[in-house]
């Protein structure tokens, strides 16, 4: 049975989170929350070994300036499987996960076993998350069970690590087709054992098409995991990605897993930006309200 | 039958678009029988950030182009200026003492220092630039490259002869500029956006707000992305603001000291000196076949 969405309201609210002023002490907090919560990403053909050497370094420390109290660490760095074992080297003992995205990323239109193959090979050489894409052009079809299965098997084939479920919300057309591929992923995820707190997310895109994240398919999807909480108990995490690039989009999207999901899921466990350039801006705004001045964007590594 | 007037109300000019100052604010203007004559936006520090912001995209755009062609760009704003030589004598009168006369010779002279500028564009950096004598098989150049952003307080008078020629040496040196124009006659300045606008400047290059200098003469200062400022007619204690400031963020600061008739001397004010605080010095090593 599918979910209907209201489109228009949902336009309407996702709107209506955009409009808290955050202020101060308040933004101070939430920036440092969000930083907390970045997946910061590289996922491009040209990535190299140093490159993601740079980007764990970033990850660690994301400002080599002095602040107090000092800035968290980012939540994980996200890359292609061929990259894991690299940034697991780097990150070794630093409390920063390494995720990697799997399952024939970004289009997901590989045979199955080339696809678990991917996963079992990321699990093996470290990753401590997969992020994978569901087969969009099955789902369009209509073949849900074709792409639950593939899900249950993909799940299977993490083991200890956790799931993220790329929907590509981008290429779903319409918000109920988003609210459809939500509960399709999470029961099918459950389907192959139990789940525990932050074990599973759900995350809107790969980042490669456009539109990627925004705020009215996000709570589309806050809805889909509020519901299967309400149902079960268990809470999924929440993972959008993809156009997050200024410090003022973060906390809008704060503020609506705030008011939807409420403040449980303001945690790096639950939820997670995918993002690369948001992390400088969260940056700026951070020096920014510890120097009173204005930072340059050179002012910021780019990895 | 007598008709309603279309009293105005005129716009920042931020990234190639008219914008309303985000704050909401305005400022009326009075002319000088004391009727209000129009509102001008009054900027806030908001909107100054959010010019750097433009400004600093727009610089590898503006900087990477061909002097040559920087010089056809600032050519055309002298034609679209030059065009609108009645409307500009007609600004530059309504809120100062000025005489027609005297306010057309200010907007020919403008027009000459875009035009003087335009062909400095592929010239300078054959003035400030050189070949160093070195004692190995190298050549060794030195050349001026572009700054980023610069930052300019125009002077209350002349008020278009001075933003033209404080905003048009650091154009020609392939920065981009923000300028805070006139405070006590900021007609001219807020109609200058109309002329960029049809002059191909690409959107960012050029950024005009209009307001209180005392609003945003810190965030000026202090604002890491802006590389220079170049200022005219400021009191001793904004001078500071912006020394100290510019001195804790390692800008590049230039203070015109021109008074009155100066402004019109092309010697003093359009020469490639006028250019060289406005770009840094690059050197080159490259190898050569001899000595």
């Amino acid at each position: 049975m599918r979910q209907q969405v209201d489109t228009v309201m949902v336009e309407q609210r996702a709107a209506s989170f955009t409009r808290r002023s955050i202020k101060t002490e308040s933004k101070t907090q939430g920036l440092r929350l969000a930083l907390s919560m970045i997946d910061l990403t590289t996922l491009e053909g040209k990535d190299s070994d140093e490159k993601v050497r740079s980007l764990c370094r970033k990850a660690i420390t994301p400002w080599e300036g002095e602040i107090t109290p000092p800035l968290p660490s980012v939540a994980a760095v996200c890359v292609y499987p061929s990259l894991v074992a690299i940034a697991k080297r780097a990150l070794d003992g630093s409390g920063v996960n390494v995720a990697s995205v799997a399952t024939g990323f970004p289009s997901g239109q590989f045979p199955l076993s080339v696809r678990l193959d991917d996963v079992t090979k990321a699990v093996e050489a470290g990753a401590d998350e997969i992020d994978m894409v569901i087969n969009r052009g099955a789902f369009l079809s209509g073949y849900y069970d074709e792409v639950a299965e593939e899900i249950k098997q993909v799940r299977i084939a993490c083991g200890d690590a956790h799931l993220k479920i790329i929907l590509e919300t981008g290429e779903l057309e319409t918000l109920e087709n988003v609210r459809a591929a939500s509960d399709l992923a999470i029961e099918a995820a459950a389907s192959a054992g139990p789940i525990a707190d932050g074990e599973v997310f759900i995350k809107t895109s790969t980042g490669k098409i456009s539109p990627a994240a925004t705020m009215p398919v996000t709570l589309v999807m806050l809805d889909a995991i509020q519901s299967y909480f309400d149902k079960t108990g268990v809470r999924i995490g929440m993972k959008p990605a993809g156009g997050i690039r200024t410090a003022k989009q973060s906390l809008h999207y704060l503020v609506m897993v705030k008011e939807t999901l409420g403040n449980d899921w303001l945690t790096p466990t639950l939820f997670r930006f995918g993002a690369s350039t948001l992390t400088n801006d969260v940056l700026r705004q951070l020096v920014r309200q510890h120097t009173g001045r204005y930072t340059a964007n050179f002012d910021f590594s780019e990895a | 039958m007598s008709r309603l007037t279309v009293p105005k109300t005129y716009k920042l000019y931020i990234g190639g678009k008219f914008p309303r100052t985000e704050s909401g604010r305005s400022i009326p203007i009075q002319d000088r029988k004391g009727d209000t004559a129009a509102h001008i936006c009054h900027a806030s520090r908001k909107d100054f950030r959010e010019a750097v912001e433009v400004a600093a995209k727009a610089a590898s755009s503006w900087s990477g182009i061909t002097g040559y062609l920087r010089g056809q760009i600032l050519y055309r704003m002298a034609e679209m200026l030059e065009g609108r030589r009645e409307e500009f004598a007609a600004a530059i009168c309504v809120t100062s003492d000025t005489k027609i006369a005297a306010a057309r010779k200010e907007v020919d002279a403008s027009v000459d220092r875009l035009v003087c500028f335009a062909g400095w564009t592929d010239k300078y950096q054959q003035v400030l630039g050189c070949q160093n004598p070195v004692a190995s098989s190298f050549y060794n150049f030195t050349v001026p490259v572009s700054q980023g952003v610069t930052c300019v307080v125009a002077p209350d008078e002349p008020s278009l002869l001075g933003l033209i020629t404080l905003i048009a040496a650091p154009l020609c040196a392939g920065n981009t500029v923000i300028a805070l124009g006139s405070q006590k006659h900021p007609i001219p300045t807020a109609i200058f956006g109309e002329v960029c606008q049809t002059s191909d400047v690409p959107a960012g290059a050029i950024n005009l707000l209009t307001g209180k200098r005392a609003d945003i003469i810190e965030q000026i200062a202090d604002h890491r992305q802006v590389a220079s400022v170049s200022a005219a007619g400021l009191s001793k204690k904004e001078r500071v603001t912006i020394e100290v400031g510019g001195a804790d963020s390692l800008k590049r600061v230039c203070f015109s000291a021109l008074k009155n008739n100066d402004w019109y001397d092309a010697r003093l004010c359009a020469s490639p000196w006028a250019i060289e605080p406005f770009v840094e010095m690059k050197t080159i090593w490259h190898p050569s076949a001899s000595r």
